[in-house]
């Protein structure tokens, strides 16, 4: 699946000035989003001001990285041409555990079925040529001694 | 805020256009509506249109009226996706009792040429959601479906019984691309994946078309010869326009939008003759048919059973087969839904009328369960 998705030729990021810092993180593997200073909520995507309380006074900070599934789907006729190559990719919605949700990618862990609510983990995985912020659904407490 | 609908105007959906151009639509579903109305052209003095991506990406209403011929004294782009045409509606109808036109030609035409037109988008939908693969409004439906699914444990028959329904309705609409091709449960959980949940059949069919009404005041509407179909409440919200931005998966922009068209008709949803609810997936009818307080949340499937959702059933509802049996003409598809209320409480509709319809509740709804506009809409008295 891995060398699948980095050989995809699809439509990566359009990413601007603002968004720069958040790409840039992800080259290097981690996972950064935005604190508002006015009213502590974190945000995702990236903006000019808090969707909150509308301070212009953010911060960039790091992301643990780590969140729960709120939905999913397994898409076997994708929408773009580049896509059909991975068909049966997952995409999902991750609340992060800081609270904004981002859409990603998700990676089941082995042959376990994804399932709204399975945790996720960032995992930094190249699609089309670019690092992605991928996620990947961990295993089972109870399975965790079988994990690779 | 009263006004009329006085026509109406609808094009047979096709699946391919050879060579038109949207404008050549948008004329020929005009000048169906304004004649229904029994109006001259220039009696036409609003003019309220929707984007049209590829060929006129701006000033759409001074091409449409140029085109067309008018000088209208109000226009404007109503950009809500599958709610732009209820959303065109009351602003008509603001429009004319602030006194700035009498009559308003509302209309969304589409082709669907061989090639389709795209515009480049940049925007945060693009850099946050189209590198993951998700292009595409299926991906989204089918997490707003998963989410539904999960969260109240309903079994996948559920959401494919809406879209048998539609099929079945479609049957008494010689117009809708499934005429003639009815389906079961059974044939829609047997279509093929396409992003689970959601299978083929659940899935409305991209078609060319169009649509058009004509709304005018209270006072000119007595003067015209169809008898005219009243605007008794409307209501509009906006939350979000990516999935993964929306307040909630499994109730939408649409709760509050009817709440207030409720509350300006002075009606319930219970009350209604006709539900002519929005269709562009079977989850799209079921998270309306809980937010509209038919049922509790998740709680669709219950109210289903046991109910006949025909023009002859006690609990109509998309009675031109909705956009999953008559087809999606792209922004026009939610207008099918207007059209097919006026036809109803005017009564003249071609073998499916439903008996003494007095008021109809029609939604619309655009992007990702984003954008939401609510109308009731009442018979003359």
């Amino acid at each position: 699946m891995t060398d699948a998705l980095k050989n995809l030729t699809v439509p990566g990021p359009t990413m601007i000035a603002l968004t720069e810092p958040f790409w840039q993180a992800v080259e290097s593997g981690r996972l950064t989003v935005q604190k508002c200073n006015g009213c502590g909520h974190h945000i995702f995507y990236p903006r000019a001001l808090c969707p909150h309380c509308w301070s212009n006074d953010l911060s960039w900070v790091e992301a643990a990285g780590t969140g729960t599934l709120k939905s999913f789907s397994q898409v076997h006729r994708p929408a773009h041409p580049g896509w059909v190559p991975a068909a049966g990719y997952i995409v999902g919605l991750v609340v992060l555990t800081e609270g904004p949700t981002m859409l990603s990618l998700i990676l089941p862990h082995g042959d376990q079925a994804v399932n709204v609510g399975d945790a996720v983990r960032m995992h930094p995985t190249n699609v089309g040529g670019r690092m992605l912020p991928v996620f990947k659904t961990t295993p089972d407490m109870e399975n965790l001694e079988d994990a690779p | 805020m009263t006004a009329a609908i006085v026509g109406i105007g609808e094009l047979k959906p096709v699946r391919r256009t050879t060579g038109r151009a949207t404008l050549e639509m948008i004329a020929e579903v005009s000048r169906a509506a304004v004649f229904d109305a029994g109006l001259e052209p220039g009696q036409i003095d609003g003019l309220l249109v929707g984007p049209q991506v590829g060929e006129t990406p701006q000033h759409v209403p001074a091409t449409v009226c140029e085109y067309l011929g008018l000088h209208p004294s109000m226009s404007n782009v109503v950009d809500l996706g599958g709610a732009s045409g209820a959303g065109m509606v009351w602003r008509a109808a603001v429009a004319i009792d602030a006194g700035m036109c009498e009559t308003v030609l509302c209309v969304l035409a589409n082709n669907r040429e061989a090639v389709p037109p795209r515009s480049p988008n940049r925007n945060p939908i693009r850099e946050f959601d189209v590198p993951f693969g998700a292009s595409g409004a299926n991906i989204s439906y089918a997490l707003l479906m998963q989410a539904h699914m999960s969260r109240f444990d309903i079994p996948p028959e559920d959401y494919a019984s809406i879209a048998a329904w539609a099929q079945h309705n479609a049957q008494h609409n010689p117009d809708a691309i499934f005429y003639g091709k009815p389906a079961t449960v059974d044939d829609v959980m047997a279509s093929p994946m396409i992003a689970s949940p959601l299978h083929l059949l659940e899935i409305v069919m991209p078609v060319a078309g169009g649509c058009a009404v004509i709304v005018t005041s209270e006072a000119h509407a007595k003067r015209l010869p169809q008898t005219p179909v009243m605007l008794l409440g409307a209501g509009e919200k906006l939350t979000h326009r990516a999935v993964s931005q929306a307040p909630s998966l499994t109730s939408g922009p649409l709760k509050p939008a009817m709440a207030r068209a409720f509350h300006q008709s002075g009606s319930t949803a219970d009350e209604m003759d006709l539900l002519s609810l929005y269709d562009c997936y079977t989850i799209m009818v079921a998270t309306t048919i809980e937010d509209a307080g038919l049922c509790p949340p998740g709680a669709f499937g219950q109210w289903l059973r046991g109910r006949n959702l025909g023009f002859d059933g006690d609990t109509p509802l998309n009675t031109h087969g909705g956009q999953l049996g008559f087809g999606q003409p792209d922004l026009a598809g939610g207008m099918t839904h207007l059209v097919e209320a006026v036809r109803q409480l005017r009564s003249n509709t071609e073998g499916r009328q439903i008996r003494n319809a007095k008021r109809a509740l029609v939604t619309g709804n655009g992007a990702t369960m984003s954008e939401a506009t609510a109308l009731v809409l009442g018979a003359a008295q």
